[in-house]
This record gives structure tokens, sequence and C-alpha cells, in this order.
């Protein structure tokens, strides 16, 4: 793969990589003996890694132009990897946190393993190292296939994506060692938080660059939605971060915002990260591989235009539903709820149009399980986006907040809407980028499709159970006017849902494995295919040999 | 390639453009939809116009009901106050004997101190009331400041070492760590003090020198006799009740490192209708459900 580059890329690749370990080495000398010294170790390490990955490779021979005539797919190969390692260690966590509420002495005496910093480990290990790894990996599939072009560079694909597993590991490892800016789903401190902006401004100008040579005169809906993605994520991310750090050489920061100012620009954040990282990003998943795998025309046009300005101009009103019954004034909570009830409509506009785009291919979705996970995924996310709108209502609210219900209604979309879609997206993808006839075992991915389907379904289950039982319980009141139950009561009354969760949990969990398993086989064993026509041609047909203006 | 294909199955048009074979039907937005649309949108707009909503320059529209959390949150406060007033102020109207003797009263209290127990006092003395290493079993009959209605409710109402004014104030020494006594002195005044319920039998002499080292540097506060002196919060040394412990390296820990233990005073969080309350349940009702 390094071998790809050319040799000038790959100059370039290694000073970018001594100047890291440059930084690294600095900040392993300003917090020696603290746990910003040890991120600086970390990203010492994670250079010198890759440098030497490089320096091994610097003298190979110059890459034949003709590769300008194929598509990229080196940094997909990679990223799919990537998130499925990611999928495991971030599910791992989960598991653990899961077996941990039922059994609280799983926290093994040790700090690192306590439920506050293993929490956020699995948060951030699922959403951004398993979800952001498949989200950037698909959507350098998508838009070179839709746009029929290569991508806009050959260096910059690469620094966007393992430019990101930097952040995610410097977020989980952070929060393991106690490092947390305590806002939810962006708990890494400044100096992740700074490297993060720099890989995905890079990220933005690639997709732009590369979509700006497509040999397509219209841009697909799917990268209508990417585009989203990408853009509104670098604004929210910006917005919800800026802070002042006490020193340079640590890690401590403080947060420009204060009080319920501070409240409000985090669930603004928190709810647009649901809405642009776990949905837009998503949805241009389910629009390139469902129709592609079902081999179907999208159902309406006219629905998938409706939808998409829906669903970007509602959410951003959305967030404040996060803060009901809070410090935040009454009038900005009715806005959130009104908006999060009408954002129900472009919400199942898009499930019903991918729904609807199985019409006629229903055969397929009995016997392809890599369709159904998709079929599945789109109707996670209609219930997911129903179940939201329901609780955004503030008096549905005050029973579902803080209780277990969210964790249903998250899992419900993170597991049935985005694991789900991820596996079905995978499962289409690896065998084209891999050029395989198919995926190493057709039973295995069904074996996984059930242990997914029946760990969400079982997981869903019991959180709802729990959570609307805690609700009921922290508001029954006796004959006297006093509380029935003390809160240890409602937690004590959880322990049987908690012990369904892990089971389903692990269902779920091993579902994973085998798929991880099946897409390794794939890879060393599966039939070899030639994909004639999956490669970059212009509008008349022609391959296309563009070379690609510096990055 | 903009050609218009005419789907078979749907009998749809296309759009006529095509991305790496998908396709895209021009089918109508389904009548449904603009139904949805126009039955949420309505329903926000009823929202709008019934409550606050809108930000102004220096305002909001306040919507027709008028209605704000805060004041809703006060008034159902007051409620919840007016529903209770009833059986509060007999509460504070009686002794806690005068509590015992009123069913309803107890039946109030059956009723409402477990969640108050379990949401306040659990955390340190168990749901039962056992108590734990540190924190004393409060169903049994050792007290460290007495067991009796007007002591607990002391107890309760400012605490031991607590930040309240008036607080109960109590300290066992470090022996040890201020050089009173040597390790070899603490480890002779351990023994005494096991001997004295009966889990050590020291030879007699070792016994006579943990006498005499007791009396002259414990007594003071355990009592000649070593059974407590409650006004100092200082425990029986000779029952088989610990809040720390029996065994011997912790009873060394104790003497050596000294302790001092910590108990919030209630006054402010709990009314004074809930403390009688639950003086009454950790005196009466929880020793009788088997402590
Ligand atoms: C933070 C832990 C903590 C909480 C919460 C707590 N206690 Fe205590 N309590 C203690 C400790 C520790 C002591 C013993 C102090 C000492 O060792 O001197 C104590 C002592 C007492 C005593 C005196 C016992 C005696 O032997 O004289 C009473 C009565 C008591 N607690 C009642 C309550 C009640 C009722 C509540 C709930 C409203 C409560 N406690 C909540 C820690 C706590
Ligand atoms: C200044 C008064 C004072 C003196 C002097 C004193 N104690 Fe104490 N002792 C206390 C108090 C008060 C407590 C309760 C501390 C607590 O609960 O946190 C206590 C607790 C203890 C306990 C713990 C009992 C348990 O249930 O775990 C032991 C044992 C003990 N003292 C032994 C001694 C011995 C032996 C001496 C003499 C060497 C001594 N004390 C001298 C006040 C004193
Ligand atoms: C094996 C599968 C999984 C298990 C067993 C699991 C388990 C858990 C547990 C136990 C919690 C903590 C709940 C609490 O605080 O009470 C949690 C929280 C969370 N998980 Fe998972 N999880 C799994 C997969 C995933 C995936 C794949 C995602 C995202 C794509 C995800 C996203 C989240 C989020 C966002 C939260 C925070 C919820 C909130 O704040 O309300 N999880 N998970
Ligand atoms: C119409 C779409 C949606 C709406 C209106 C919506 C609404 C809500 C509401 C009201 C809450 C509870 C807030 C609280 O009480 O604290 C919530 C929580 C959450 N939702 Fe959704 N939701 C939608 C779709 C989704 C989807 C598709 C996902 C994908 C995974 C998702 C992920 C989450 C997460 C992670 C939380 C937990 C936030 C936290 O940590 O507290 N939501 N959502």
């Amino acid at each position: 793969m390094i071998g790809a580059l050319t040799v000038g890329q790959r100059q370039a690749g290694l000073v970018i990589l001594i100047l890291g370990a440059v930084v690294g080495l600095a900040m392993a000398a300003a917090g020696a003996g603290e746990a910003f010294g040890a991120h600086g170790l970390i990203i010492l390490a994670f250079c010198a890694a890759l440098s030497f990955a490089v320096l091994a490779r610097l003298d190979d021979p110059e890459p034949p132009a003709e590769r300008r005539r194929a598509y990229y797919d080196d940094p997909i190969k990679v990223g799919i990897v990537l998130s499925m390692i990611w999928a495991v260690i971030g599910m791992f966590f989960g598991l653990w946190v899961a077996y941990l509420l039922a059994w609280p002495d799983l926290t093994l005496d040790a700090p690192w393993a306590s439920f506050g910093r293993l929490r956020p480990a699995h948060t951030t290990a699922v959403i951004f190292g398993f979800g952001g790894s498949a989200l950037i990996a698909t959507s350098f599939h998508v838009m070179q296939r839709t746009s029929r072009a290569r991508l806009a560079g050959e260096f910059s694909p690469w620094f966007v994506l393992i430019g990101y597993q930097l952040f995610v590991i410097l977020a989980v490892t952070g929060y393991l060692m106690g490092i947390n800016q305590s806002k939810e789903y962006a708990e890494a401190e400044w100096y992740a938080d700074l490297w993060l902006v720099v890989v995905w401004v890079t990220y933005f100008v690639l997709y732009m660059r590369t979509l700006a040579r497509r040999n397509e005169p219209h841009i697909y809906v799917a990268n209508w939605y990417y585009m989203a993605f990408i853009l509104i994520v670098a604004v929210l991310h910006i917005f919800n971060n800026i802070a002042v750090p006490v020193s340079f050489g640590g890690s401590q920061s403080y947060i420009l915002w204060s009080g319920v100012q501070d409240a409000m620009m985090q669930w603004w954040y928190g709810h647009n990260a649901v809405a642009f990282f776990l949905t837009a990003g998503f949805l241009g998943m389910l629009y390139y591989y469902l129709p592609k795998r079902a081999e179907r025309p999208i159902y309406s046009y006219r629905l998938s235009i409706l939808s998409f300005w829906g669903i970007v101009f509602f959410y951003v009103w959305a967030g404040s539903h996060h803060l009901h019954y809070t410090a935040l004034p009454h009038w900005v909570q009715t806005l959130g709820m009104t908006f999060s009830v009408m954002l129900l409509v472009p919400s199942w506009a898009t499930a019903a149009n991918a729904l609807l785009t199985l019409n006629g291919a229903w055969h397929k979705v009995r016997d392809d399980a890599t369709l159904r996970f998709m079929m599945v995924a789109a109707i996670f996310y209609g219930l997911t986006t129903f179940e939201g709108s329901f609780l955004a209502i503030r008096g549905v609210n005050a029973l579902s907040h803080y209780t277990d219900w969210t964790v249903a209604h998250v899992h419900a979309g993170a597991l049935g809407w985005n694991a789900i879609l991820i596996f079905g997206a995978v499962y289409a993808a690896v065998p084209v980028i891999w050029r395989r006839e198919r995926m190493w075992s057709n039973r295995l991915v069904e074996w996984h499709f059930w242990l997914a389907v029946m760990g969400t379904v079982i997981y869903v289950f019991a959180m709802w159970n729990s959570g609307i039982l805690q609700g009921l319980m922290w508001r029954t009141y006796t004959d006297a006017g006093t509380l029935q139950y003390s809160f240890i009561d409602s937690v004590s009354a959880m322990i049987p849902y908690y012990v369904a969760r892990a089971v389903g949990g692990t269902a779920f969990l091993i579902g994973t494995g085998i798929g991880v398993f099946n897409i390794w086989m794939t890879i060393r064993q599966a039939p070899e295919a030639h994909l004639a026509l999956d490669r970059p041609t212009s509008p008349a047909g022609e391959a296309d040999d563009r070379s690609v203006p510096a990055e | 390639m903009s050609v218009k294909e005419r789907d078979p199955l749907t009998g749809h048009q296309t759009t006529g453009h095509e991305w790496n074979g998908i396709t895209e039907l021009n089918t109508r937005v389904p009548r449904a939809i603009w139904w949805f649309i126009g039955i949420t949108h309505l329903w926000a707009l009823v929202m709008w116009i019934l409550l606050p909503t809108w930000p102004l320059v220096t305002s909001y529209t306040k919507g027709i009901l008028g209605l704000d959390q805060r004041e809703l949150v006060a008034g159902e406060i007051e409620a919840g106050e007016r529903y209770r007033e009833h059986w509060v102020v007999r509460f504070e109207g009686e002794s806690l004997d005068g509590i015992r003797q009123d069913e309803t009263l107890m039946e109030v209290v059956s009723g409402a101190a477990p969640a108050i127990w379990g949401d306040n006092c659990a955390v340190c003395h168990g749901v039962s009331g056992a108590g734990g290493p540190g924190f004393p079993n409060l169903v049994d009959d050792a007290w460290l400041w007495g067991g009796s209605d007007e002591a607990v409710l002391e107890s309760i109402r400012v605490g031991i070492n607590s930040a309240h004014p008036e607080t109960q104030f109590s300290q066992m020494l470090a022996f040890g760590e201020t050089d009173i006594l040597t390790r070899e002195q603490i480890r002779t005044v351990v023994a005494y003090v096991q001997s004295l319920s009966g889990l050590a039998d020291p030879p007699p002499q070792m016994r006579e020198e943990g006498a005499m080292l007791f009396a002259d540097n414990c007594a003071s506060c355990h009592g000649e006799d070593a059974t407590g002196v409650n006004d100092l919060g200082a425990p029986n040394l000779t029952d088989d009740a610990w809040i720390y412990g029996g065994d011997t390296e912790t009873l060394f820990v104790t003497i050596h490192d000294g302790r001092m233990g910590w108990m919030p005073g209630w006054e402010g969080r709990l009314t004074q209708a809930e403390r009688k309350m639950l003086a009454v349940y950790l005196l009466d009702v929880l020793p009788e459900e088997g402590g």
C-alpha cells in the first residue's frame, strides 16, 4: 500500500510523521509522570511505528501511472479493517459496562476500570472508532463510485483516515487514564480536539475536490448526506470545544461557555452529533448500498429531496429536548420539542423511501442476509426516530429522562440502525473492494444477522422495561403523599433487566466476532473476481486517467 | 446519459440519471406525507400559540396559557405540601411516644419512612440499619450518644462532627501517632480491650498492665468499666457491637491512628416531621423487621 504512493508522497508522509513524533516527545517531556505525558508517548509511538513502515518502503519504485485509471481503494480497505477492530474494542467495553451494572464488583477495584471511565471509552470507541472509521471508508467508496472519479488525492485520504485514528486513540486512552472534559460525546481534551479540526478540514477539502472531478453531471443523494455530515460535524465540533488550556504542558482546559449556555451548546452538539454523525452520514451509506444491493431504483427522487432538506433544517433546532425541565428557559424547550416532532416527517419519509425501494426485491431480502441487514436497519431507523420524537415531548420526557428508556432509544438506534447498517454495507463493500466473488461464507453472514437482530431486540426490550419501571417507581407516591420507593429500591429492581441486557449484548458481540472472522477469511480465501467496469470513466465512457492537481 | 426510462414494476419514470447503476424514480411524494406534514406543523403551531416559544429582542412570546416552568414547579411543590399538611402538623406537635400511640401516624411512618431512610441514611447505615465497618449498627442496643428518643432525635438533627453549628463532637485520640503510647503498649491495651468482651484471654500479667494503661488513658472517655460514656460519644467496649471492628489489627489501627466518625446533621435538609418519622422508624420499625 505504501508502495502505491509516489516517492514524493512517501517523503511528505515521513516529514509529517517525524513532526508528529517531535510533538509527542515534547508532550511526553512536559507532562512526564502524568496522563498528558503518557499521551505524548502514545503519539510518539504511533508516529514512530508508521515512520518505520514508510521508511522500509521509501526506496521502492514509483507506482505505475495506470493506477490513475482505477479507483483508489487502499484507504477503504484499511478503513474497513480499522472499523471492525474498533467494533470489537468498543462493544467489548460496552459489554463490560453492561456486566458491570449487573455485577458491580467487575470494576476490579482499579480506577481505570470504573464505570465513569469505561463508559466514555465505550461510547467513543463505538461511535467515533467503529462508526467514524466506517463512515470515512464508505464515503471514500461511495463518492468515487457515484462520481466515477478517482479520489482527488493519494496522500490526503491516508492523512484523514490515519489522523482520525490518532484522535480516537487519544480520546479512548485518555478516558481510561482520567482525562475527560466532561462533555458527553466530546470528552476529549483540547489538544485532541485541535488535531481533529485539522483532520476534519482535510477530509472536507478532499471530499469537495473529488466531487469537483466527478464524471457525472449530477451529485447523487448519498453524497449530499455525506457532505452535510462532514460540514456540520466540523461546525459542531469547533463550537462545542472552544476551550482555553490551563497550560500547553497539561491536559486540563476550560470551556469558553459557562452555565446554561454551556449546557445548550453541549446538547446542540450532542443532538446534532446524532443527527449528522449517526444519521446523515449513515443515510449516505443507506442511499448507496441498499439500492445497489437490491438493484432497484430509489423509490422517489422527490422524497429524497424533501427529506434531505427536512432533516438538515429541523435537526439543528431540536437539541434542547435534551434539557427539558432544566434551567434552560421554557421557550427554548418548547422550540426543541416542536421541531423534534416536525422532524419525524422527513425521518419517516426517508425510512419509507428506503423500504419502498425494496419493492420488487423482496425475494432478495428473503435470500440475501446482506440486504436484510440494510432493510432491518431502515426499520430500526424508523422506529428510533419515532421514539425520539415521542421522547422529545416534554410530558413524555418527564417520565423517560434519566432512565434506561433513553439507553433503549440509544441502542435501538446505535445497534439496530448504525451497527446493523454498517455490517450490511461492509458485507456489500468487502467483495467489491477486495475483488472477490462474494463473502467467504454466506451462512456466517446469516448467523451474524440473526445474532445481531436477536441481541438488539433483547437489549432494547430489556431497557424499555427497566426504563419505564424506573420512571414509574420514581414518581409513585404513597397515600400520605410521600415517595413510595427509595432510589436504591429502583436500582435493585433493575438487576434482572441488566442481566438480560448483558445477554443481548453478548449475542451482538458474538455476531460481530463472526462477522470479523468472515471478513478476514474473505480477504484471505474467497475466490477472486474481476469487476471489469469498476473504474473511473469519463462521460463518454472512456477510461479516466486525469492526474490530480497537487494536494 | 440522461435517458428517462420507465420502471416496469411500478410504471414510474426514472429521473434519467444514473450513478454506478443506481437510478431514481420520479415518484410523487405520497399524499400521506403531505398530511403528515400538515398535522405535525399544525400541532407545532398550536403549541407555539399556547406556550412560551419564540425569542424576541429582549423577551419572548409568552403563549396564551401564560405558563412558566418555574411557577409550575413552585405550584406543584406547594400543592404537595398542602396535601401532606394534615399529618405533618401532627408529627410536629407530638412526642415520639405520642406518634407511637397514634395508629394513623404510625401508618404514615411505615408508608413514608422506608423511602426517606433509603434515600438519605441507607448509603451509610445500610437498608436494614445494620451498618458496616465505620458506620454503626442502629438496630442494636449499643449507642454512642444514647438510645433515648431525645438523644436519637438530637443525633439526627445535628449530626456527629458535622458542619452543623451545634454538632455533637467526638474524637478517639490517635495514641500511636501522637506518641502517647508505644506500639508495645498499644498491643497490650488491645489485648486488654479484647478480653473485656471475651475475644481474647491474655496472660494475667498482660491483662493487669492493660488494665493500668486503660485506667490511665482511656477511662476518662470510655468510663472506668469501659462501658462507654454517651455524653462523649465514646462507645461501650465490653459488648460485641463494634463500629470499626474487634479484631486485633483493626483495634490496633483504631488506637494508633485514632477515629473520628462523621455523620451529617439533617436539620435544614429534612423537616422536623421527617426526622421524627426516621427516629421512630429506626427505633421501632427497623429492629422489628429483624435489623
Ligand atoms: C455519610 C454517612 C452517614 C449518613 C448519610 C447517615 N449517617 Fe448516621 N451516622 C454515621 C456515622 C459514621 C455515625 C457514627 C459516628 C461516630 O462514629 O461517631 C452515625 C451515627 C448515627 C446515629 C447515632 C448512633 C449512636 O449510636 O448514637 C444516628 C441516630 C444516626 N446516625 C442516624 C442517621 C439517620 C436517621 C440518617 C439519615 C437521615 C443517617 N444517620 C445518615 C454516618 C451517616
Ligand atoms: C478523648 C476521648 C477518648 C479517649 C481518651 C479514648 N477514646 Fe476510644 N473512642 C472515643 C470515641 C469518641 C470513639 C468513637 C469514635 C468513632 O466512632 O468514630 C472511640 C472509639 C474507640 C474504639 C472503637 C470501637 C469500635 O466499635 O470500633 C476503641 C477500640 C477505643 N475507642 C479504644 C480506646 C482505648 C483503648 C483508649 C485508650 C488507649 C481510648 N479508646 C481512649 C473516645 C476516646
Ligand atoms: C455489544 C453491544 C453493546 C453493549 C452491550 C452496550 C452497552 C452499553 C451500556 C451498558 C451503556 C451504559 C448505559 C448506562 O449508562 O446505563 C451504553 C451506553 C451507550 N452506548 Fe452502548 N453498547 C453496545 C453497543 C453500542 C454501539 C454499537 C453503539 C453506537 C454505535 C453504542 C452507543 C452507546 C451510547 C451513545 C451510549 C450512551 C447512552 C446515553 O448516554 O444515554 N453502544 N452501552
Ligand atoms: C427524529 C429523530 C430523533 C429524535 C427527535 C430524538 C430525540 C431524542 C430524545 C428526546 C432523547 C432523550 C433526551 C433525554 O431525555 O435526555 C434522545 C436521546 C438520544 N438519542 Fe435520539 N432522537 C432521534 C433519533 C436518534 C437516532 C437515529 C439516534 C441514533 C443512534 C439517536 C441517538 C440518541 C442518543 C445517543 C441519545 C442519548 C443522549 C444522551 O446521552 O443523553 N437518536 N433522542
